[in-house]
């Protein structure tokens, strides 16, 4: 068991023969997850890999393979109309790589995408990471490993450090979820703490956030009243001056509010144990 | 991207919200000049990026032309919170009834624009909102269907607006929906609208921010920006796709990702040192890129240290080896280097590295310990 994603997903990639699309298609490949389909208008019946069948629309492509979940690698500017494309499609999956979309073409699509009850991950994120059964992002196959850390993130390469960290310790993780940077996306903190309760697999959890927006203080009110698994947790954005774009579209404190000071307040009263850096991180699991 | 008090009224007034009339003036000979034109008591504005200007002085009423070009003069030689005024907007006074705050924003929870309205408007709104919040209307905007106007009546009656500015409030609403809408604004602020004393809606004040991610669609709001307004490192990094910012202390940091790079600024802070920066190389950054960085960091003079963290998925620790060598044969740093590379090829980034006498770290704990050792000169 895990969350989300396993090794029965039947994976469609958006934007397959970009460079992006072609490059993490082949490590998607490699490392097992079961890519059925690609999309890229203009370029359906063509091959990627020698194994992958390319599709000028998502609904052909779902009609033919009956994907079941979709990766988005296009370029900003064409990926609402991706995930509207996928949505209208019937897939009930969608991870948004892309980084950069417009906040209000991102408002758009998830109040779209909630009315058709389409599960969102990202924009702006690494995607997931089932260890032993699916890679469905951008996440470093070999710095996982399969065990029962659940982990929920806003941030990219900073997982790969709590990882990386975990994995020195031999500890390994159900399903990593990378939820991405900017302050309108798909998936909340909420949305994933709920899946790895209710999942056997995950026995604890580590959720990695950032300032900017209060999803984590809602988070630390989620933790304290409906989770029984441990969460171990780190914010990051101590040192960040008020008002700053700090990289990610949404971490920025603003008007006062969003302070990583608060977060880890709220988390604390939580019960939640937060730690000072990542690399601490496996030893409050323990 | 911050606009202008006068470049916001300019969109305003293109989506029918009615302003005052007035210009923008880069001399003191100017102000006068436009004073002359409008008539009668005009306002001289100072035109910075920054809030709080009245408070310092950088607002004022001139009585008539003479008066207004002393004015600009005074304005024009002033720096408020450290940037200097470089126009001021010289405006048609106004007689003054009533104030009200006005404006639509992202609301990141509820994944909607927000309308915020309040009668208690002219002042510091935080202010409002921190002491009296339920003098606030907030309205949601389903951004499927835009702005309804019902919506737009129903915040004229919370706010007890007098039922014969109903329709001119309703034009106003309607405006500035549609100004937010077309220039993908994350704000349309104004404040104050005011009611004037011969009975007319004015909207006096106006503050927009325009979602940076959305530029490509809006050439002519991208030739608004105004670097003149930016620390010239932040412009230079944006040239070449890194995402900077100037911070007071003394050890520079490069690193991927955003998350990442606030997490190493933390932990250096936690060891006893003071990043210099924040700087995020992106993803799969190559090895022009890394110099440009570099350059950033180093042209700094407050810098005593550098920080490398790379922790390489899609970006390969090669490639950011060799921009590392490629900036350090250019600009001949004198500072001491630590750096740490993980993931992606990071062997070969370290043998390439192996010569160019950096202190090297294996944990991110360990290369923030040596670079705010190194920064401290021990």
């Amino acid at each position: 068991m895990s969350i989300l994603v396993d090794k029965n997903t039947r994976l469609l990639v958006q934007g397959i023969t970009g460079s992006e699309g072609l490059f993490h298609t082949t490590q998607m490949v490699n490392y097992g997850t079961n890519v059925v389909a690609g999309v890229t208008p203009g370029k359906g019946g063509e091959w990627v890999l020698d194994k992958v069948p390319v599709f000028d629309s998502v609904k052909l492509a779902v009609e033919a393979t009956g994907a079941n979940a979709s990766i988005i690698f296009v370029p900003a500017r064409f990926a609402p109309d991706a995930m509207f494309e996928a949505a209208d499609a019937g897939i009930p999956l969608v991870i948004c790589i892309t980084e950069g979309v417009a906040v209000q073409d991102m408002m758009r699509v998830r109040n779209y995408l909630d009315q058709k009850n389409v599960r969102l991950i990202g924009p702006n994120c690494p995607g997931l990471l089932t260890p032993g059964e699916a890679k469905v992002g951008i996440i470093p196959g070999n710095i996982a490993i399969p065990g029962n850390v659940g982990v929920v993130s806003r941030s990219g390469t900073l997982t790969y450090e709590v990882l990386y960290a975990l994995k020195q310790v031999g500890m390994g993780s159900s399903t990593c979820v990378g939820i991405g940077g900017d302050p309108v996306n798909g998936t909340n903190f909420i949305d994933v703490l709920d899946m790895f309760e209710h999942d056997p697999k995950t026995e604890k959890v580590v959720m990695i956030g950032e300032i900017g927006g209060t999803d984590e203080e809602k988070a630390a009110e989620f933790i304290s009243s409906k989770m029984t698994k441990p969460v171990v947790s780190f914010i990051a954005g101590q040192t960040a001056p008020p008002g700053k774009r700090m990289g990610h579209a949404g971490a920025i404190i603003e008007g006062g509010a969003g302070t990583a000071a608060d977060k880890v307040r709220a988390l604390e009263a939580a019960g939640v144990r937060v730690a000072k850096h990542p690399e601490e991180i496996p030893s409050l699991l323990k | 991207m911050k606009l202008h008090e006068y470049q916001s009224k300019q969109i305003f007034s293109k989506f029918g919200i009615p302003i005052p009339k007035g210009r923008v003036a880069a001399t003191a000979s100017e102000a006068r000049q436009i004073a002359e034109e409008l008539g009668g008591r005009v306002v001289i504005k100072s035109q910075v990026l920054v809030g709080g200007r009245g408070k310092a002085g950088g607002v004022k009423l001139a009585k008539d032309p003479q008066e207004a070009e002393q004015l600009a003069t005074q304005i024009l030689g002033m720096e408020i919170k450290g940037l200097p005024v470089r126009k001021v907007l010289v405006d048609e006074a106004a007689a003054i009834d009533q104030e009200i705050y006005f404006a639509i924003t992202n609301d990141r929870a509820a994944k909607k624009p927000v309308i915020m309205a309040s009668a208690a408007g002219g002042v510091d709104i935080e202010e409002v909102a921190a002491t009296h919040p339920e003098k606030i209307i907030k309205v949601h905007i389903d951004p499927l269907l835009g702005l309804r106007d019902y919506q737009a009546r129903d915040i004229a009656a919370s706010m007890d607006l007098p039922r014969e500015y109903w329709k001119d409030f309703g034009i106003i609403a309607n405006g500035l929906w549609k100004a937010y809408s077309s220039t993908d604004a994350t704000l349309a602020e104004i404040n104050p609208l005011v009611i004037t004393k011969d009975k007319r809606l004015v909207a006096l004040d106006g503050k927009m921010m325009i979602d940076d991610n959305a530029l490509f669609r809006h050439s002519d709001l991208s030739e608004m920006r105004d670097i003149d307004e930016e620390a010239p490192a932040e412009t230079e990094a944006r040239k070449y796709g890194l995402s900077f910012i100037k911070l007071d202390g003394n050890i520079g940091c490069m690193v991927n990702g955003a998350g990442l790079a606030m997490t190493s600024m933390d932990i250096v802070k936690l060891f006893g040192g003071e990043p210099a920066n924040f700087l995020d190389i992106g993803g799969g950054a190559g090895a022009e890129k890394v110099a440009a960085a570099m350059r950033i960091i180093l042209s700094d003079p407050a810098v005593k240290a550098v920080l490398f963290n790379i922790f390489g998925g899609i970006t390969r620790c090669d490639e950011v080896a060799k921009g590392i060598l490629a900036a350090m044969a250019e600009v001949k740093p004198k500072v001491p280097m630590v750096v740490r590379l993980v993931g992606t090829n990071a062997e070969e980034g370290r043998q390439l590295l192996a010569d160019a006498k950096m202190i090297t770290a294996e944990t991110l704990a360990d290369a923030a310990k040596k670079a705010v050792a190194a920064a401290k000169g021990a």
